[in-house]
């Protein structure tokens, strides 16, 4: 019996806002504890919430790249379960009317694009961070940090539509990239501002019954996503043909283990008590404003990778490698506008540039110490013939630890190609009158020994020679010997 | 009407430990409630659409602006329970 | 002493008396009365010093605030005071000082207010007649043996036996009106969204409103302009301009087209009430306002929508106070949801506990549509009916109780105490502006208030047909006979 994977992601983005959903609080990442809050978000007796525009609007800017209907009027409701996390004991989230709902994603698979429904995407308050004193499960006490309580958070639920953990894992980095262009999130998983469950069933190919659903959380890697989703289609398959019986649960990955494991079951399930939530109004989405919003939407990964294919003449490969992140797409149109051979600056990022890079994401890639006209700099050095090609690499490492330019290292090192004839022919000259061996075999007719001179100009004058005019020379001089 | 096992589950959504007595209590005070409560049955509401909220508001959002803190002493003062920079909660176990 | 706001800033501008010289015997009678009444929870001695001294330097430099400068008020506890500890008449929050003020805390003293302390309520505001206070009750200055009203008692027994000028209270199915009728004091809830309610500790989040409880009509639309207008921190606050009410009071009722409606004189009230208001009503005639009947044939489910959505909307308000972050927490629990169980269990009282249970149950699974999900459809149609009602009168009038202030301990029953509220909840349902102004007297010579309920945002016609009323009478220089 064989089985078809199903598989559907929830995934929460933290959203770029500078302040916090409901009030004034900043929303930076890693500061002291409890430094980052308010009678607000504290969920102090009295106080009361106020919607972030900003956070809206970048609802709408998504729910738009995602080809969602945004529902004009939307309202936030409250979700009530007590835990000491969440401050009012009720998240302001949304629930019978969300911002949007029925859109698409489209995900590269071997088998080509397909395109992957998305239910619904809203907004909501996050909850503030618990720290157990030891593992949740032995600890005497827990410690609560409300810095992160109250920053925007935006859920988007996917349809049960994807057939593979590597469709899932396809899934999650068109999302994220998605999300970066758009700058409504950072996609940082590892910080959490990207976090990701997933909805995992197995299906006998012959029936058309969904299986048993089971829910993974805790998977704050891509890496981990996939490994987490394939660890549980094996666990499934096995238990079904051994014949067992799935439970509807929730389950942890243990990335350190690389298993999932049951949380206790639940006693009874959730009774989340919604009802809208008196202290805000409803919102009445303007037609014009989402419009505005729409006019101002970026170019997005899949149509900025078509056009560096058409634009460029690039390979698909490449292209789809420099729109992975809008930072690096637009760090190679920037170098491109300096200098125009497109392929040779797409080689020069894949090759030497993403090594050094600790990452191809947003933060990395605007902290390069190697600025796009910096790139475009030393190309143009290349192409020019003031340097060969092998310098340039060394120049490109020392650019990259010291953040100058490449003219700057070349002229201080001397680094320039010698093209100058007159100097060439000195060394050459030099170079034949040490070495009579070379000649005397060159004169026998063996014409690699052109080769070994050759390499021993280069070596004399420590790489700088242009190439091509050494061995113009040289053969000059050899014909007339 | 309402009985022991709702009361129960109603007051554990609630998070209220109550006693036997009150628990007792309760019930029958809810369920006299309850049956006042049951002449809304009474009004024909099809079509009705729900209150809730008493003025008629829409929109009504800030800019997305950065304000002052609580200094973390502030934010811990009312605090029954802490540990340094934290508020301290006793061991989680779910239910 | 014991005199309207403007009349005392009136005296402080003409240098007759000072801020601290009237605040200081505010303190005293407090001192001397308080022991019999019970109206305040705290009493903010230093703080109102030295908030009447500054008064008294502006008088000084002939520079006052405007007309409210140097008013000893009084504040229910309900409302949020920067490190003067807020209780919300509950042992679960006790101990609590918050770190801000309320929006109103921080208009009225802006207008240069002096708060002497904090009033006392039912338990979050839960109840109609201050006994479900977990410190103390708040007896009747009328008649110590009887209740002020709930839930704001404190601030309008205050008021009522001279503990303070005035005093702000919150009315969310009728405690302001109700114990302002009973005190014989004015009182008056705006429309909702006229104030802001940012550090009103909230009960019923669409229903709750602050509003002000004054000796008279003069001093209720002064403090009113004070407190009213959009606030950013309240997104429920309305735009609105906030007219000049206490210049607009003596437009006079002349052509004032008033409705009375049949559901308001009902069977089982109290005689004494339904006479004082009908010959409250003839007065008003005799002034140039014209009557007309109407009917709310909706007002008798009103207090069933109402202990459907306030319970609903207070579960939820109240699932904060679990020991974590302030308020009390009862220790030795075994761990986390047993903490919270004992802590809400010890820290509510036995009404606030009924009510989250009833609005946790009409919000939970099952019941829900039912319950909570009817209840907003018939507010739908309590609005509409007043609304309705003013296409063809300008404000209505009716009783504010059906009865005048019971003896403490009398209203065991929780049904019983609830239809005190009958003729006040409807109101807040609607979101409609309403007040209670002094109307007579029963034998026992306990007060009796007249109700007026206004269009949305129409506060300024209910104010002057109030005080139309009140020029025309004397009820207000009646004062209860204290010790």
């Amino acid at each position: 019996m064989t089985f078809q994977t199903v598989i559907g992601l929830e995934v929460h983005a933290q959203l770029l806002t500078r302040s916090k959903m409901f009030c004034g609080c900043p929303t930076t990442f890693g500061a002291a504890p409890n430094t980052q809050t308010c009678p607000i978000c504290q969920g102090m007796p009295g106080t009361l919430p106020v919607i972030n525009r900003r956070a809206i609007e970048f609802g709408v800017r998504t729910a738009l790249a995602f080809n969602c209907r945004i529902n004009a009027a939307c309202r936030f409701a409250r979700k009530h379960y007590y835990y000491p996390d969440m401050p009012k004991n009720f998240q302001i989230s949304q629930y019978e009317e969300p911002l949007a709902e029925d859109g698409w994603l489209e995900i590269e698979t071997a088998a080509g694009t397909r395109r992957i429904g998305i239910e619904r995407l809203h907004l909501e308050e996050d909850v503030g961070k618990l720290i157990h004193e030891g593992t949740l499960e032995t600890a005497q006490a827990s410690l609560v940090d409300f810095n992160r309580a109250g920053v925007p958070l935006m859920e988007t639920v996917s349809r049960p539509e994807l057939q593979s953990p590597e469709e899932a894992a396809a899934y999650l980095r068109a999302f994220r990239a998605i999300l970066v262009y758009l700058g409504v999130c950072d996609g940082n998983m590892e910080e959490g501002s990207l976090r990701c469950d997933a909805n995992i069933s197995l299906r006998p190919d012959d029936s058309a019954e969904l299986g048993t659903k089971v829910e993974i959380k805790n998977m704050n890697s891509f890496r981990n996503v996939q490994r987490a989703l394939e660890f549980e289609v094996e666990r499934q398959t096995a238990a079904l043909l051994s014949g067992e019986r799935l439970v509807q649960e929730t389950r942890l990955w243990d990335a350190d283990r690389g298993y999932t494991r049951s949380m206790r079951s639940k006693e009874y399930a959730h009774d989340y008590r919604y009802f809208p939530e008196p202290d805000l109004a409803p919102l009445q989405l303007d037609a014009a404003w989402i419009d505005d919003i729409k006019r101002g939407l970026p170019e997005l990964p899949r149509a900025r990778r078509e056009r560096f294919v058409e634009q460029y003449a690039l390979p698909g490969y490449d292209a789809e490698l420099l729109t992975h992140s809008r930072a690096l797409a637009e760090y190679f149109e920037a170098a491109v506008r300096e200098f125009p051979n497109a392929k040779m600056v797409s080689n020069w990022i894949m090759s030497e540039l993403l090594r050094q890079l600790p990452g191809d994401d947003d933060r990395a890639i605007t902290a390069s110490p190697i600025p796009p006209a910096h790139l475009a700099g030393l190309l143009r050095l290349i192409d020019d013939g003031t340097i060969s090609g092998k310098i340039a690499k060394d120049v490109f490492e020392k650019m990259f630890r010291s953040g100058e330019e490449a003219a700057t290292i070349v002229q201080r090192e001397g680094l320039t190609q010698v093209a100058d004839t007159r100097a060439l022919e000195r060394v050459i000259d030099e170079v034949l009158a040490a070495n009579p061996r070379p000649i005397e075999d060159y004169k026998k007719g063996k014409t690699a020994a052109a080769r070994a001179l050759m390499g021993l100009v280069m070596k004399a004058t420590a790489g700088k020679a242009n190439p091509g005019m050494v061995n113009e020379l040289l053969q000059e001089k050899l014909s007339k010997l | 009407m309402i009985d022991d096992r709702d009361v129960d589950h109603v007051a554990r959504l609630a998070r209220l430990a109550l006693s036997a007595a009150e628990k007792a209590r309760m019930r029958k005070e809810l369920s006299a409630i309850l049956s006042h409560i049951d002449t809304l049955a009474e009004v024909a509401v099809e079509g009705v659409e729900p209150t809730s909220h008493a003025v008629p508001l829409v929109n009504v959002m800030r800019d997305d602006d950065v304000r002052e803190c609580l200094p973390a002493a502030d934010a811990l003062a009312n605090a029954p329970d802490r540990a340094g920079e934290f508020f301290r909660v006793p061991r989680i176990i779910e239910d | 002493m014991h005199r309207p706001i403007h009349e005392l800033t009136d005296a402080f501008r003409r240098g007759e008396t000072t801020p601290t010289a009237v605040t200081d015997e505010y303190l005293r009678r407090i001192e001397a009365l308080d022991g019999g009444i019970g109206a305040y929870l705290t009493v903010t001695r230093d703080h109102a010093l030295a908030a009447a001294e500054a008064a008294d330097r502006r008088y000084r430099e002939g520079r006052p605030l405007g007309p409210l400068d140097g008013a000893p008020i009084t504040y229910k506890d309900v409302l949020c005071t920067r490190g003067v500890r807020t209780t919300c008449g509950s042992k679960i929050l006790e101990r609590f000082i918050p770190p801000y003020d309320a929006t109103v805390v921080t208009r009225l003293g802006a207008a240069g207010a002096v708060m002497l302390g904090k009033g006392n309520m039912d338990e979050f505001a839960m109840g109609s007649s201050t006994e479900y206070s977990a410190f103390h009750p708040t007896r009747n200055p009328w008649d110590v043996s009887r209740v002020p009203g709930g839930s704001s008692g404190g601030p309008a027994a205050a008021v009522a036996a001279g503990m303070a000028a005035a005093g702000l209270g919150t009315d969310t199915g009728g405690s302001i009106r109700q114990p302002a009728a009973f005190c014989g004091v004015v009182g008056m809830k705006p429309t909702y969204g006229r104030v802001s309610r940012y550090g009103l500790v909230a009960f019923a989040s669409s229903l709750d409103q602050i509003g002000p409880f004054a000796q008279d009509v003069t001093d209720a639309a002064l403090l009113l302009e004070a407190i009213a207008g959009k606030d950013p921190l309240d997104a429920t606050s309305l735009d609105d301009a906030v007219p000049p009410y206490a210049a607009s009071l003596q437009a006079g009722v002349k052509g004032l087209r008033l409705g009375i409606p049949d559901e308001y004189f009902i069977e089982g009230m109290d005689t004494e009430v339904e006479r004082a208001v009908l010959a409250a009503i003839d007065v008003l005639r005799g002034l140039g306002a014209t009557t007309e009947r109407v009917s709310l044939p909706m007002t008798k489910h009103g207090l069933a929508v109402y202990y459907l959505i306030a319970p609903a909307e207070a579960s939820s308000n109240l699932a904060r106070y679990d020991g974590v972050k302030y308020g009390l927490r009862l220790p030795g629990g075994k761990d986390l949801i047993d903490m919270y169980g004992r802590t809400r269990a010890a820290g509510f009282g036995p009404e606030v506990k009924r009510r989250i249970m009833l609005g946790t149950y009409a919000l939970s699974a099952g019941y829900h549509d039912a319950y909570y999900g009817r209840a907003q459809k018939v507010r739908t149609l309590v609005r509409r009916e007043f609304e309705q009602a003013f296409t063809r009168v300008d404000a209505i009038v009716a009783p504010t109780t059906p009865n005048v202030a019971f003896k403490l301990g009398e209203k065991q029953d929780p049904l019983a105490m609830y239809l005190n509220d009958v003729f006040t909840l409807p109101v807040n349902l609607a979101g409609l502006p309403g007040l209670s102004v002094p109307c007579g007297f029963s034998a026992a010579g306990l007060p009796i208030g007249l109700q007026l309920i206004g269009r949305p945002l129409d506060e300024a016609t209910i104010l002057t047909a109030a005080y139309a009323y009140e020029q025309a009478t004397d009820w207000l220089k009646r004062k209860p006979s204290l010790a």
